[in-house]
């Protein structure tokens, strides 16, 4: 009896290993998959050789890349955007989640303004009157528009605020007594405080920002003014699939490089391996931070 | 010393508050008024002011229309799939990966598994258009058992369950962290005790673990409400051809093609407003769902 109990204890433990090995393994795949395709031969990529491991190893997609201005360009707008998208975005939501941390007795129009950011998060406008008036703003191809156009992240805020409301409320109290003015509490104790969600923020702004590609799709009047997401939906996505028959598939496959594709791929996911590692231990402890409250 | 400072502290706060105002007004605030589209038949050149009203014309046209009836329909089906797939997938996981002993091994999986979530559709759809294309390893491995090949994202009856499997296999992991946190949460204690009394591990999950999260569960599951016409722009925008619009093509990417590439602005504004209404009334529902029985509020 106690026997088989254990027999089943343990299939069911390899079992478990098995499975979440298995979506671990899935979850890395297409980055090491996209690696493979950029560094195997034209050849080898098109025709759907290269699945587990790079065929005829070789560098010239990177090469080749280096060559690209329209490429380098569209990154550099993306690295751009990300940093001042990041930085401003950050510095707004923490002047504004700071007040908005207060109780309606410190700071009277609170609830108010509450509301109106909620109203805000629950209902948009949709595309069509957000494209218009970004438009009658004048900020196609511009760096403002890029940085600001998607609107305050709600979202965020709210996460900056709940986690501002949960500090201890002495740490101010004594920095009043002290003789500290409203601007050296916020960041002289309650910036260095919010580390944690802080980080979360920076993770979640700045990889929404290097990941965004609609808004530079329809705010670029030509494709030089590109983000890098945008860049690759139209010159590698669309491709794949704007060939109807079979036919026309082959053909287009034949003319398509999916190892340069691929190069282009892997070098946009680059930023974000790079960031994460260091973030990663941040967001969890950050999201959970902010979304409890008392 | 109160007599030093030159202002009172609110006035202060208000000072901090305007730039984030200016970015609401401005970018959230002033598209509403873009709305009225719906009511007008918009004229670029004439703008909001001079366009002629024609009420509620737009609504009835769009009502008229197949594309739009279908379009909906496909757009409830895919999301509804993703609302309970999102919230049943992650739930599994982590109450697997609750079961793993191995310390290493849990933060190598946790680690990895929120990868996806921070690539974007763009990056992903490239790759897995590949996988699923028709060379890709899944043909491959399909071409084992006999099976010809498939350009899978090309097939309309394929194409609403690899969108939902591809979702939620994308945001598996980041979907599972609240609940993962919830299940450190209970006490050890009552595993225990439930061993003592002749509970199996199997049935401790039962009788234990799923109670322990079962208001957590509850609060996503009713905030999950919120998301009945999202689809998932980015990702069916980025997935879908011609070929599988029957199925797949949703509210968000309809309006995309009608607005922004066919330039029938007031038609489109108007599938726009359609969804907005009916999400904030999901949004509100979903919420004051999750006060009454969760007891949660977002401030």
């Amino acid at each position: 009896m106690i026997e088989s109990k254990a027999i089943g204890t343990k299939i069911f433990k390899i079992f478990l290993y098995i499975i979440l090995g298995a979506l671990a393994i899935s979850c890395i795949y297409p980055i090491w998959y996209a690696f493979c395709l950029s560094t195997s031969s034209k050849t080898a990529a098109n025709s759907g050789m290269v699945n587990l491991y790079p065929v005829d190893f070789t560098l010239r997609s990177y090469k080749e890349i280096m060559g690209d201005l329209k490429f380098l360009n569209s990154f550099w707008i993306s690295i751009q955007r990300s940093v001042i998208g990041t930085v401003v975005s950050l510095l707004i939501m923490i002047l504004m989640g700071y007040p908005l941390s207060k109780t309606k007795r410190e700071f009277k129009p609170r609830n108010v303004l509450m509301w109106l950011v909620i109203f805000c998060m629950v209902f948009n406008s949709g595309a069509i009157p957000w494209y218009i008036t970004m438009v009658n703003y004048g900020l196609l191809d511009s760096m403002i528009g890029l940085v600001l156009c998607g609107g305050l992240p709600v979202f965020n805020l709210i996460l900056i605020m709940n986690f501002f409301r949960n500090l201890p409320r002495d740490l101010e109290e004594a920095a009043v007594v002290d003789g500290a003015g409203p601007w050296r509490i916020l960041f002289g104790i309650v910036v260095p405080c919010s580390v944690p969600v802080l980080a979360t923020i920076v993770l979640f702004t700045s990889v929404g920002y290097w990941n965004e590609f609609f808004q530079g799709l329809v705010l670029s009047s030509s494709d030089k003014n590109y983000p890098l997401q945008t860049y690759i939906k139209q010159m590698v996505v669309n491709v794949q699939t704007a060939g109807l028959t079979t036919d026309q598939l082959k053909i287009m496959n034949e003319l398509s490089n999916k190892s340069l594709d691929s190069a282009k791929v892997f070098i946009a996911m680059i930023p974000m391996l790079v960031v994460y590692p260091f973030l990663q231990k941040y967001f969890v402890s950050g999201i959970m931070l902010g979304a409890v409250k008392e | 010393m109160q007599k030093k400072r030159l202002l009172p502290v609110q006035a202060h706060y208000t000072f901090m508050i305007i730039p984030g105002l200016l970015w609401i007004i401005f970018f959230n605030m002033v598209p509403l008024g873009g709305l009225i589209m719906a009511f007008q038949n918009f004229n670029p050149g004439l703008g909001l002011w001079k366009s002629r009203w024609v009420g509620l014309d737009n609504f009835e046209y769009l009502f008229s229309l197949g594309d739009a009836r279908r379009v909906i329909v496909n757009t409830i089906i895919i999301a509804c799939w993703k609302v309970v797939l999102n919230l049943l997938i992650p739930l599994i996981f982590a109450l697997l990966l609750n079961e793993v002993r191995n310390l290493r091994y849990k933060k190598f999986v946790q680690t990895v598994v929120y990868l996806p979530h921070f690539l974007s559709w763009v990056i992903l759809s490239s790759v897995v258009l590949n996988i699923f294309g028709r060379t890709g390893i899944i043909n491959q491995i399909t071409g084992l058992f006999g099976a010809d090949p498939l350009i899978w994202f090309s097939e309309a009856n394929w194409f609403r369950q690899l969108v939902v499997g591809t979702d939620v296999w994308k945001e598996c992991g980041f979907n599972a962290v609240i609940f993962l946190a919830a299940l450190t949460g209970i006490n050890p204690n009552l595993y225990e005790a439930a061993a003592i009394d002749g509970c199996s591990k199997f049935k401790s999950v039962f009788y234990v673990t799923i109670p322990g999260i079962a208001g957590t569960i509850v609060l996503l599951g009713v905030l999950g409400l919120s998301n009945v016409l999202n689809a998932g722009f980015d990702q069916v925008f980025n997935l879908y051809n011609p070929m599988v619009y029957t199925t797949g093509d949703i509210l968000d990417t309809w309006v995309y093609r009608i607005g922004l590439v066919n330039l029938q602005f007031s038609l489109a504004t108007t599938a726009g407003l359609f969804k907005s209404v009916i999400s904030f009334f999901m949004i509100v529902l979903s919420y004051w769902g999750a006060y009454k029985f969760a007891d949660y509020r977002i401030f």
